[in-house]
């Protein structure tokens, strides 16, 4: 147990240090797909800290993602306020979000909360627009920064850190273990003494959280913030698809799903610019029907059935 | 007056597409996200059948049906109904299907967008008609009166016959009408069928006065999954009290405040319901 | 062993579903170390009455006290940490953790809670003692069904409750399981454990409780020692029919 627990602490490290390099031997084009997939990793990791255990399909990526972009959008081009310090503020408005979220949602059925989450994106979209267009003004939003694709690559590599040393110490908490239980059996859970509604609600405040943080990082990649863009129902499944690819039972799970689909989605868009949608309804389907545990789950059973 | 006219013929077609919804879930115990975009293909078709050789959306409705069954029974046969057997429990069965019939959604939108990737426009019974004093499309009445047809022969069927008091059964408990001899994934598959025609019909009698487009599904998805909340899961009647609400509601938001907010007042309700009453507007509450 | 002061309080406890009254002005009370046997036919309310206590349901009427603190309004986890903790009627383990997990899940809650090398120790000196050591790091669908009801009672005493609740937990053994099992609960009551066991099985009745409590239709026919209520008239009616 310990001896594992050092081995995958030096892997992490070496990882985590080959992916500082990146920035140093790849620039333009091969540097934005790494940061994208470095958004992508931080997102997808910190998805399933919440709905690998608990088997919760949360679908407000989008909506989070989007709240950290446009309140970085609308605070630097609307009032003038630093970067850094909405940036700071923006994961914490998601998590309150998540908190009223949760409190409505999960104390129910899970299909209610799927539910709820699944239109979070639009509905917020539309509001905000509607805000912006009937108090605001509808100007454009500008993130003028001078960071650099590197910087912003490297921000996310902090982030993507956080979440998996997040991941790790609520993996060897009573709180990742009161998750498990409520994944294998909920009413058992509250029978053993666990706060199951405060157990989940906390853990989806801490998805919230990083969601907003990553948005509020690439913000200033898109220069010009629009509620249609940042606001996108399409991250947030696919934030799920990367995640169930590479397996939710793992903390590094996520991360083998997306470097894949993250370069097989960029192809995608290039040579098939119509078929997006298509090509993420395959990838659905065949998760479900062929992986259903992902890519770790059937290296882990290949495994097994070799060691037999 | 005027809202509140096409606030109801508004809701009653969208009681039609819960309904759909409704026989899925409540009886094959399928949450079905791709529901929406079988509305976009009843749409679809009576578009691309008006515009092609000018067939009434009447017509086509009548044709959409039987294929849109047959084609309802093959997913549920060849890829619903093994991930049910493969399942443990409902919650693994709820994660699979909602995952798998995302994916169909997505699928049959592309799909979709290949055959018509811009809005179905086209213009059928756009004439004026006096309600009551109030002045409303022809086809939005039109819809409302075939929506309040089928709607009640299916619930006289349900309520009224053999078959379909078999059907309630399965959605009342799978388990003990496998004990009483109904051959639950028969009836379950037939309910899944079932209900994706009515969403079909729905679709075609809605693409007469909204304009639809290849991905407007999943928020039709979204309306129903909450009037079915909101009416209490295999509740018909709750359904219909509820997709009149919304109806309503939508209308009037969009009438007084803003078009764009819409969805926004359909999650206003939908929270209100999840708070106040989440057993359904008649469901008891388990204490 | 002597039995001590009552610390579960029971009084005109009531619960309807709709029109159904399934537990009907109940009162009882339950002593410290005493094993308390709640009997009846089938529908009488005894599992109702188990749920009403554990907070998977909630009391339409009545108080519900353990130790002086009300339980009647609490969910069901504030209840486990006031210090009950039960099995379930079809057993319920949890399947996708190992068998040492279980018992920690048990333990790792509690109103005294373990974690990490102590609830370890303490899982382990546990299934050691429920004759499950040699499998604790097994899965658990390589249990056999009294294995899986063992590791069920295992996690429920791992939270060193004040009052065990056993619903059943005898049905659907064989005899010489039974034998077995009759065994086990009758250690517990030697180690001064206050139990209260809804049984359908009249032999674990009579050599393990020291009182009763019998209910018909949601109400309690008779209340007393084994021998005392299993001669009532009137219990003798319920179980065979109004005749």
């Amino acid at each position: 147990m310990k001896l594992a627990e050092v081995r995958n602490l030096a892997v992490g490290i070496v990882v985590a240090l080959l992916a500082i390099a990146v920035p140093l031997v790849s620039d333009g084009y091969w540097l934005s797909i790494a940061t994208t997939a470095m958004m992508y990793i931080a997102l997808s990791t910190s998805w399933a800290l919440f709905s690998g255990p608990t088997h919760l399909i949360a679908l407000s990526t989008g909506a989070f993602f989007g709240i950290g972009g446009y309140l970085v959008g609308t605070g630097m081009s609307d009032y003038e306020l630093d970067f850094w310090l909405m940036a700071a503020v923006a994961p914490f408005v998601a998590m309150f979000l998540a908190l009223l979220i949760g409190l409505a949602t999960l104390r129910l059925s899970g299909v209610y909360f799927v539910i709820f989450t699944l239109g979070l994106a639009e509905m917020i979209r539309n509001l905000v627009s509607w805000i912006q267009n009937n108090f605001l003004g509808s100007r454009g939003l500008y993130v003028l920064t001078d960071f650099t694709d590197a910087h912003i690559y490297w921000m996310l590599l902090a982030v993507a850190i956080v979440v998996f040393l997040t991941g790790w110490w609520i993996n060897r908490s009573r709180l990742g273990f009161a998750l498990r239980i409520i994944g294998n059996d909920e009413e058992v859970a509250k029978h053993v003494g666990i706060d199951t509604a405060w157990s989940k609600v906390t853990l989806f405040m801490t998805t919230g959280f990083f969601a907003a943080l990553v948005g509020a990082i690439v913000a200033p990649r898109y220069s010009y913030i629009e509620p249609n863009v940042v606001f996108s129902p399409q991250l947030s499944f696919l934030v799920v698809i990367m995640a169930l690819l590479g397996g939710v039972h793992r903390l590094w799970g996520p991360l083998v799903g997306v470097i894949p689909f993250t370069l097989m989605w960029e192809a995608i868009t290039i040579f098939f610019p119509s078929s997006t949608t298509l090509f993420l309804g395959i990838s659905f389907l065949l998760i479900v029907y062929l992986i259903p545990n992902g890519f770790v789950g059937m290296f882990e059973s290949g495994l097994a059935r070799l060691r037999r | 007056m005027d809202i509140l006219i096409s606030g109801l013929l508004l809701g009653g077609t969208y009681a039609l597409m819960a309904m759909g919804l409704n026989l899925q879930y409540g009886v094959a115990r399928i949450m079905n996200l791709a529901n929406g975009e079988m509305l976009v293909l009843g749409g679809l078709s009576a578009f691309w059948l008006f515009t092609a050789s000018a067939v009434s959306p009447l017509l086509t409705a009548i044709i959409i049906a039987p294929l849109s069954f047959i084609g309802n029974w093959l997913i549920y046969r060849y890829l619903l109904l093994p991930l049910v057997r493969r399942s443990k429990n409902q919650g693994q069965l709820e994660v699979d299907s909602i995952l798998a019939t995302f994916g169909m959604s997505f699928a049959l939108v592309g799909v979709m967008v290949s055959i018509h990737g811009e809005y179905f426009t086209y213009s059928y019974l756009a004439d004026p008609l006096s309600v009551f004093g109030s002045t409303v499309a022809l086809n939005r009445a039109v819809a409302f009166v075939a929506a309040v047809a089928i709607g009640g022969a299916l619930y006289f069927w349900l309520n009224r016959t053999y078959a379909g008091t078999a059907v309630r059964a399965v959605s009342v408990s799978a388990e003990a009408s496998g004990l009483v001899g109904i051959n639950v994934d028969r009836i379950s598959a037939f309910a899944f069928a079932l209900g994706g025609a009515v969403t079909a019909i729905g679709g075609t009698l809605i693409s007469t006065f909204i304009t639809l487009d290849a991905s407007i599904g999943v928020l039709f998805t979204m309306k129903a999954l909450i009037i079915i909340i909101m009416g209490g899961v295999g509740d018909i009647r709750g359904a219909i009290i509820a997709a009149l609400i919304l109806g309503l509601v939508e209308t009037a938001v969009a009438t007084i405040v803003d078009p764009g907010l819409t969805l926004a007042s359909a999650y206003v309700i939908f929270l209100a319901v999840l708070l106040f009453r989440p057993q359904g507007l008649f469901g008891r509450r388990t204490t | 062993m002597m039995q001590g002061e009552p610390i579960l309080k029971i009084s005109n406890l009531s619960k309807r579903f709709g029109g159904l009254v399934a537990v009907d002005d109940l009162t009882f009370n339950v002593r410290e170390h005493e094993v308390m046997g709640i009997i009846g036919p089938n529908g009488s309310g005894k599992s109702t009455t188990l749920n009403l206590i554990s907070g998977a349901l909630r009391a339409s009427d009545g108080m519900i006290v353990l130790e002086g603190q009300d339980l009647t309004v609490l969910p069901p986890h504030k209840i486990a940490r006031a210090g009950v903790a039960r099995t379930f009627q079809l057993v319920r383990i949890l399947p996708k953790l190992s068998v040492i997990e279980n018992v920690i899940a048990g333990a790792a809650f509690a109103s005294k809670p373990r974690w990490g090398g102590e609830a370890e120790l303490f899982a382990s000196a546990l299934l050691e003692r429920l004759e499950l050591g040699d499998k604790k790091h097994l899965g658990v669908d390589s249990l056999t069904y009294i294995d899986q009801k063992r590791l069920e009672l295992a996690r429920a005493l791992a939270s060193e409750p004040e009052i065990l609740l056993l619903d059943e937990w005898l049905a659907g053994l064989n005899p010489s399981e039974l034998q077995i099992g009759i065994e086990l609960i009758s250690r517990l009551r030697n180690e001064g454990r206050t139990i209260i066991l809804v049984e359908h099985v009249m032999d674990a009745i009579r050599s393990l409780c020291d009182r009763c409590v019998v209910m018909n239709s949601g109400k309690k026919i008779a209340e007393g020692t084994p021998a005392e209520v299993l001669s009532d008239p009137e219990v003798v009616r319920a179980y065979l029919g109004d005749g």
